[in-house]
């Protein structure tokens, strides 16, 4: 990866943030903290690792996404949108009556693979998916970004087990590990460390990384594949990352900024959008 | 009365001959191949066949996976835990993101009555039919079953099919003629009452016509395979051509067959129903055949059910 699609990648996902702040602010609802702590693991895989072509949604052929944490879906959304798999204009219409563009992914919405909501159903699917293609002998490859507080949820193990079972090596997963959930810290509501140890142990090849680091990211994600291994990646994030009073903040895992936070947010993210322009 | 094939038998027997021809056919179970009879499908179409372990949650998960790839997939595994352990992946996975898979409990409601009522299911169709878009079935004998099978195999719908554990009496003579999807079956007729029933209740419920007849009476039997949707029609023919009608099901009184019947009825031409199932407690052990007859589902008990009910509304 060069310097170059780096820095592209930093301003994309931070004009991402811009955004999806835009259709919280403006709905009165979403989940910001979460959002902000995915949004740049969703920006590598969107921009630079998915093989997806936003004319042939359906294409049996593309690569699958499923957001497990279906709470982040405005960082979806934006990036879908941006994409091309649906109009810039709908996202304006985010949470609003008969919208098709609700709170949680849903299949109505170009690019959406699965409907979520309820947390630990993303993983189970996405064993299907890997599955059928390793049945199929296709390359399709298969990716679920989860939450971390969603680790407490029994069935994600269920398919952790599975997925090393079947031998998933087209099959990777990513944890947003940012160590907030609604109540507070992850570690206080229900003990999950050591998260790298237990996917070991499950039998996966585990990488922790920075998941705000863009080279680790994509390292991460193009990492030979272990024969016969599925993969996780522990992104280590901030919870409402970019964004310095929301930054590790619990409350804003469903904060909505008013007039003056949304103004101040959107000035931290140009400026640091200039920043990075002057590194250029 | 000689046959000894149960249902689920006739299933798995169909279902290896489908999957033979067509390989988008999946099998997904839970460590439940000796329970649903999967030994052969197993051991013939190992290419077709996933064992998730026991893990129902993660089995509709994968199961909704797999059919969001175009398989054709049927998750087996005992009712009780389908209909309940995972629930929320079957309204989830299944049912709200479109993935058509068939969600096949076997030995339902009180099949497995002596292990308790851990093992049994007498909410499912109560449960199974409040969710948009998913088909609720449950056949009556081994060749409905068959037809129910073939029927699933060749469209892409989600269903939930509730069959039992033993073998039941043959109802039907074909496969042929035992299933429309989406519509009764009229097994007998008469103009005092109609019984509606399912399921292994069906042939208690011949039974009781048979009895009723030699007392000069006459009622309509409807065999009801497919609870969701249900057939509107011939439930409101037999309200207004019969005016007296009893629903017959293993499965709670509240929530089944029976309330989707009363649901149309009420609603649309009101005549008097009474709904026969397991009442509400926790239902005592027993064999499945001692607990018909304990709650009342055999066709002794439902003739003089009928009797009473005919004395009390139309004499
Ligand atoms: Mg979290």
């Amino acid at each position: 990866m060069t310097h170059a699609e780096l820095q592209a990648l930093r301003l994309k996902s931070t004009s991402l943030r811009k955004a999806l702040l835009g259709m919280i602010y403006r709905a009165k609802t979403g989940h910001t903290g979460g959002s902000l702590s995915s949004v740049d693991i969703l920006t590598v895989l969107y921009y630079h690792v998915l093989r997806i072509d936003p004319k042939h949604p359906k294409d049996p052929n593309r690569d699958r996404f499923i957001m497990s944490k279906g709470h982040s879906v405005e960082a979806l959304y934006v990036i879908l949108a941006d994409k091309g798999f649906f109009p810039l204009e709908e996202l304006k219409t985010f949470s609003k009556f008969d919208s098709r563009l609700i709170g949680h992914p849903s299949v109505k919405v170009p690019g959406v693979e699965l409907n979520t909501g309820a947390l630990g159903h993303g993983l189970s699917c996405s064993v299907g998916m890997a599955l059928a293609a390793q049945r199929d002998r296709s390359a399709v490859r298969v990716f679920c970004l989860m939450g971390d507080g969603e680790q407490a949820e029994g069935s994600v193990w269920e398919a952790a087990m599975a997925a090393s079972n079947f031998k998933l090596d087209n099959l990777t997963a990513i944890i947003d590990r940012n160590r907030l959930q609604i109540s507070g810290n992850t570690e206080t509501v229900m003990k999950l460390d050591s998260l790298q140890e237990k996917w070991e142990a499950f039998g996966w090849d585990v990488h922790t990384v920075d998941g705000h680091d863009f080279s680790a990211l994509t390292e991460a994600f193009g990492a030979p594949q272990v024969l016969g291994k599925p993969r996780m990646i522990i992104a280590e994030t901030l919870k409402g990352k970019g964004v310095s009073y929301m930054q590790d903040n619990a409350k804003w895992h469903h904060g909505v900024p008013d007039d003056q936070q949304y103004h101040l947010a959107l000035e931290e993210l140009e400026s640091y959008m200039q920043e990075v322009r002057g590194h250029e | 009365m000689s046959n000894t094939i149960p249902n689920r038998k006739a299933f798995t027997d169909t279902l290896v001959d489908l999957a033979t021809k067509d390989p988008s056919i999946f099998v997904v179970t839970s460590d439940a191949r000796g329970s649903v009879t999967l030994e052969k499908f197993a051991d013939t179409l190992p290419g077709q066949f996933v064992e998730v372990g026991i893990a129902e949650q993660n089995e509709i998960g994968i199961a909704a996976g797999l059919a969001s790839f175009g398989k054709r997939v049927f998750a087996c595994a005992p009712a009780c835990f389908l209909s309940t352990r995972s629930l929320e992946q079957v309204k989830v996975d299944v049912v709200y993101s479109q993935n058509p898979v068939r969600i096949i409990g076997i030995s339902g409601g009180i099949s497995y009555g002596a292990l308790g009522y851990s093992h049994q299911s007498l909410h499912d169709f109560a449960v199974m039919r409040t969710f948009a878009d998913l088909a609720v079935l449950c056949p009556a004998d081994r060749f409905q079953t068959e037809a129910i099978t073939r029927w699933l195999a060749e469209h892409d719908v989600a269903a939930y099919v509730r069959m039992g554990r033993g073998p039941v009496p043959d109802v039907y003579a074909n496969v042929q003629e035992s299933f429309t999807f989406g519509k009764a079956n009229r097994l007998s007729e008469g103009s005092d009452a109609t019984i509606i029933a399912n399921g292994e209740t069906v042939h208690h419920a011949l039974e009781a016509a048979k009895i009723l007849g030699t007392q000069g009476i006459g009622v309509r039997v409807l065999d009801m395979p497919t609870i969701k949707p249900i057939d509107r029609d011939a439930i409101l023919s037999a309200a207004v051509e019969t005016g007296l009608i009893i629903t017959v099901e293993e499965h709670s009184i509240f929530g089944g067959m029976g309330s989707a019947v009363a649901e149309i009825v009420s609603q649309e031409h009101p005549v008097p129903i009474r709904i026969i199932g397991i009442p509400d407690e926790i239902p005592i052990g027993g064999s499945s055949a001692e607990l018909f007859d304990h709650y009342g589902l055999t066709g002794d008990a439902i003739a003089s059910e009928v009797m009473t009910l005919i004395k009390k509304f139309k004499r």
